[in-house]
């Protein structure tokens, strides 16, 4: 009875609340022995190693969120409520998703390892402000229970759930998906405008070249975020902070956003070599679309990216090409939530390929 | 210059607990367990029954084959009883209770000074061989295998490993303070015993003081060399030693000896020196007692076949809210379920820990954040070895090099989702074993 209490005790006394002693089991099967020292019976038992330097999913995950903050903090500085609205419905509506689903496959409880808040900011931040709540639920909903739970969870889902979510509702809701606001001051004007990927691609369809001015003044528009696009991808130098901030802490590497960007940039540097008056100069294109959200936050969700250094950079390459074809070949002005999707299919297969040499290896 | 290996970790170490206490000689307790098999490899043969008296180094376990070595009785006394007895590693193992006559009279050819100067190689391995050397670091190989090295495998450096790179520990440390001479003068007969001449005492840069007087007593010693190692867990794990010290690398399944060099624990050493001195042969060894949880935390020179209850006692006793008994460092120790074990050859240490100490988790699935491959200095994939063993696919796992794992426990001391991984490839080793045991 005694020990039962005390294992309780431990239980409570946990670090961040998230683990549970599972050796309480063990205290609470009396232990029948003649004379049996109380502190020895609540002995643990497990296997080496005995410490842990405390980092958990949840930590890393509030790491991810705190760092997409400035981002989101920014948009909605300059879209306001329509900003606010999407980002609070959205993780609202993927904690209410992550529960439900939880309960209904009768599953323990996951929201407390913070992956659904994360989803559901990722998603916000992934959709044009002023997106009507039902648009914003139904992504949550296909995120959260079709591309997450109907895998079974987090760290069995093969394509990144927000953007699942976000493609789902790209190709079913065309208009309201590409509804955009031009930027204000907490966003109280609430003018349409275009995106300047989509304007340009309007322009090359109307007059058959890119009619289009991109100054020093354009670049600092664009570094800041004074432009229209979706909440979160707007503000560039916001984003980068957040990179460097998550590379500095270890949570990513810079393997993946290196080789995403500089690819997008090489690539459409030699066909704006090529041809300039059909392709756009490659930092227009790499400051412009989700290249920087994609590249930096979702493209380096561990779940569905490779692991290996050398992996990683085959994947962020592979993600730039296919942007770059979607951008300059495809129907859709846009391309890295496809890009980005379209290499977590074949993240396994990289893994498999990009295997490190174990130390001491024989040549032979 | 000493280069780094790839990867490791560095933990709070918490040596200071007992890294400033004094080598502490404990009592003779009043009985003894010794197990009859305290080695890797071939187990050792009982030659004692119940009732013999026996004498204070008297062989009481005979080697069992090439790659075994012999144990001795720690005193004088007589066999009251014969099992299986909790052990520090887990299970129970066949350990002879001795209890002391109080007398410890040494048997005929013990204990008696020998001219050191003049042993021959085969001599000082049979010595040794004698003397039930084993690895002290905690892996307990037979000294005199390692001293064996085929012909074509020419090894030419010996390296002291003084690096004590586990959490918590320090006898090592204190024993490199307090007996640094004979440590030094049993490394230059095991490099005799190799025929090598270049030797190199590794310390780890978080003992000074022991680095310290390392350089002094070397100055002038011809062949000798202290390096100041890179203070990063594993650092002694003998490949990554080997690779830090050399620049080699010791190939996939093979033997240091591949890489030309020899790696001897300090404690290794000063067990040779009294082997060879003073014919002593190895019956005790330094155990630090230490964590949160005992109350007076030091460095106990403890006979082989000590209860840790014994130790716990003649340290003040463990305090109540004690959550878990380690034998050796928290990194690759193992948990004990009671203070039932006793001291071995490679007991390095006895660590409790409290409650808020003890990582205590509930595990989760892999999130594949890869952090377990920037730390694994095998450059392993753990994640990838982790869901094959879960999922006992042995197969995948032994082609993901499973078998080169160390078990060094690097990958599930950073681990977010606090996965018992090391578990797993101890699981998946000793499976992938016995497939091939059975197929071959």
């Amino acid at each position: 009875m005694e020990d039962e209490m005390k294992g309780k005790d431990r239980k409570s006394g946990d670090k961040e609340g998230k683990e549970v002693a599972k050796e309480d089991k063990i205290s609470e099967k009396p232990v029948k022995k003649k004379k049996v020292n109380t502190i020895e019976a609540r002995f643990l038992v497990s296997s080496s190693p005995h410490i842990s330097d405390g980092q958990t999913t949840a930590g890393i995950m509030q790491l991810v969120i705190f760092a997409l903050l400035p981002a989101a903090l920014f948009s909605i500085y300059i879209f306001g409520i329509y900003s606010l609205r999407v980002i609070v419905i959205s993780i609202f509506s993927a904690l209410v998703f992550e529960l439900l689903a939880r309960w209904v496959m009768k599953r323990p409880v996951s929201i407390r390892d913070g992956s659904a808040v994360l989803t559901g900011l990722l998603l916000a931040l992934n959709l044009p402000p002023g997106s009507p709540w039902w648009l914003v639920i139904t992504g949550t909903f296909f995120a959260i229970v079709v591309a997450k739970q109907f895998f079974g969870g987090l760290g069995y889902n093969p394509f990144n759930p927000a953007l699942i979510g976000r493609v789902v509702l790209l190709v079913s809701f065309p208009v309201q998906m590409t509804r955009w606001i031009a930027p204000s001051k907490w966003g109280v004007d609430a003018v349409t405008t275009a995106t300047p990927l989509g304007s340009m691609g309007e322009s090359l369809k109307a007059l058959g070249h890119i009619e289009m001015g991109f100054g020093r003044e354009d670049i600092l528009n664009l570094l800041i975020g004074n432009r229209g696009g979706c909440i979160g991808e707007v503000s560039i130098i916001l984003l980068l902070a957040g990179g460097l901030f998550l590379i500095a802490k270890k949570v990513i590497s810079w393997h993946i956003p290196a080789s995403f960007i500089g690819s997008v940039w090489v690539i459409t540097g030699i066909f704006y070599l090529i041809d300039p008056t059909h392709y756009a100069n490659p930092t227009f294109h790499v400051l412009t679309g989700g290249l920087f959200l994609g590249a930096i936050f979702m493209a380096t969700d561990y779940v569905t990216s490779p692991i290996t250094p050398l992996g990683k950079i085959v994947f962020g390459m592979g993600c730039g090409v296919i942007t770059v074809l979607i951008r300059l070949f495809g129907v859709y002005p846009e391309g890295v939530s496809f890009a980005i999707l379209l290499m977590n299919a074949a993240t396994p297969l990289i893994d498999r390929y990009t295997k490190q040499k174990v130390f001491g290896a024989r040549t032979a | 210059m000493a280069k780094g290996f790839f990867g490791g970790i560095h933990p709070d170490y918490h040596k200071e607990m007992a890294s400033g206490k004094p080598i502490k000689v404990m009592p003779l307790p009043e009985q003894l367990i010794v197990y009859f098999s305290q080695n890797l490899g071939a187990p050792s043969k009982p030659v004692v029954k119940v009732g013999d008296e026996v004498k204070k180094g008297q062989v009481i376990a005979q080697a069992g084959g090439f790659v075994s070595s012999s144990v001795h009785s720690p005193t004088s006394g007589k066999i009251k009883s014969i099992g299986f007895y909790p052990s520090p590693v887990g299970t129970e193992m066949e350990a002879a209770v001795i209890i002391p006559d109080g007398e410890d009279e040494w048997v005929e050819g013990c204990n008696k000074e020998r001219d050191i100067s003049a042993l021959t190689p085969d001599e000082i391995k049979s010595i040794v061989s004698d003397a039930g050397i084993v690895g002290m670091g905690g892996a307990t190989f037979p000294t005199h295998v390692k001293l064996s090295p085929p012909k074509d495998k020419p090894i030419d450096i010996l390296i002291l490993n003084g690096a004590e790179c586990e959490p918590y520990l320090s006898s090592d440390h204190r024993l490199m303070l307090e007996k640094a001479e004979e440590i030094l003068e049993g490394a230059s007969l095991l490099a005799r015993a190799i025929n090598v001449d270049n030797i190199v005492v590794a310390i780890e840069k978080n003992k000074p003081d022991a680095i310290k007087k390392m350089e002094s007593l070397t100055v002038g010693m011809d062949g000798f060399r202290v390096e100041a190692m890179e203070v990063v867990y594993p650092q002694g794990a003998e490949k990554q030693l080997i690779y830090s010290i050399t620049g080699r690398k010791v190939p996939t399944g093979g033997l240091p000896m591949e890489a030309g060099a020899l790696v001897q624990n300090v404690g290794t050493c000063f067990a040779a020196f009294e082997a060879a001195r003073l014919s002593r042969p190895l019956l005790q060894r330094v155990v630090t007692v230490t964590g949160n949880g005992i109350k007076e935390p030091g460095n106990i020179l403890a006979r082989v076949g000590t209860s840790f209850r014994d130790i716990v006692e003649f340290c003040g006793g463990m305090s109540k809210d004690t959550a878990k008994v380690i034998s050796g460092g928290p990194m690759m120790g193992v948990a004990q379920y009671s203070l039932d074990s006793a001291v071995s050859k490679g007991t390095s240490g006895i660590v409790l820990l409290k409650d808020d100490e003890v990582a205590q988790y509930e595990n989760n699935p892999c999130i594949r954040c890869g952090r377990c491959l920037t730390v694994c200095p095998m450059n392993l994939n753990p994640s990838a070895l982790g869901i094959f063993a879960e999922r006992m696919r042995y197969e995948e796992a032994e082609e993901y090099n499973v078998m080169d794992c160390i078990e060094c426990g690097s990958c599930a001391y950073v681990c977010p989702s606090k996965r018992p991984l090391v578990q797993h490839f101890k699981r998946a080793k000793a499976e992938i074993r016995k497939r091939s045991k059975k197929a071959g």
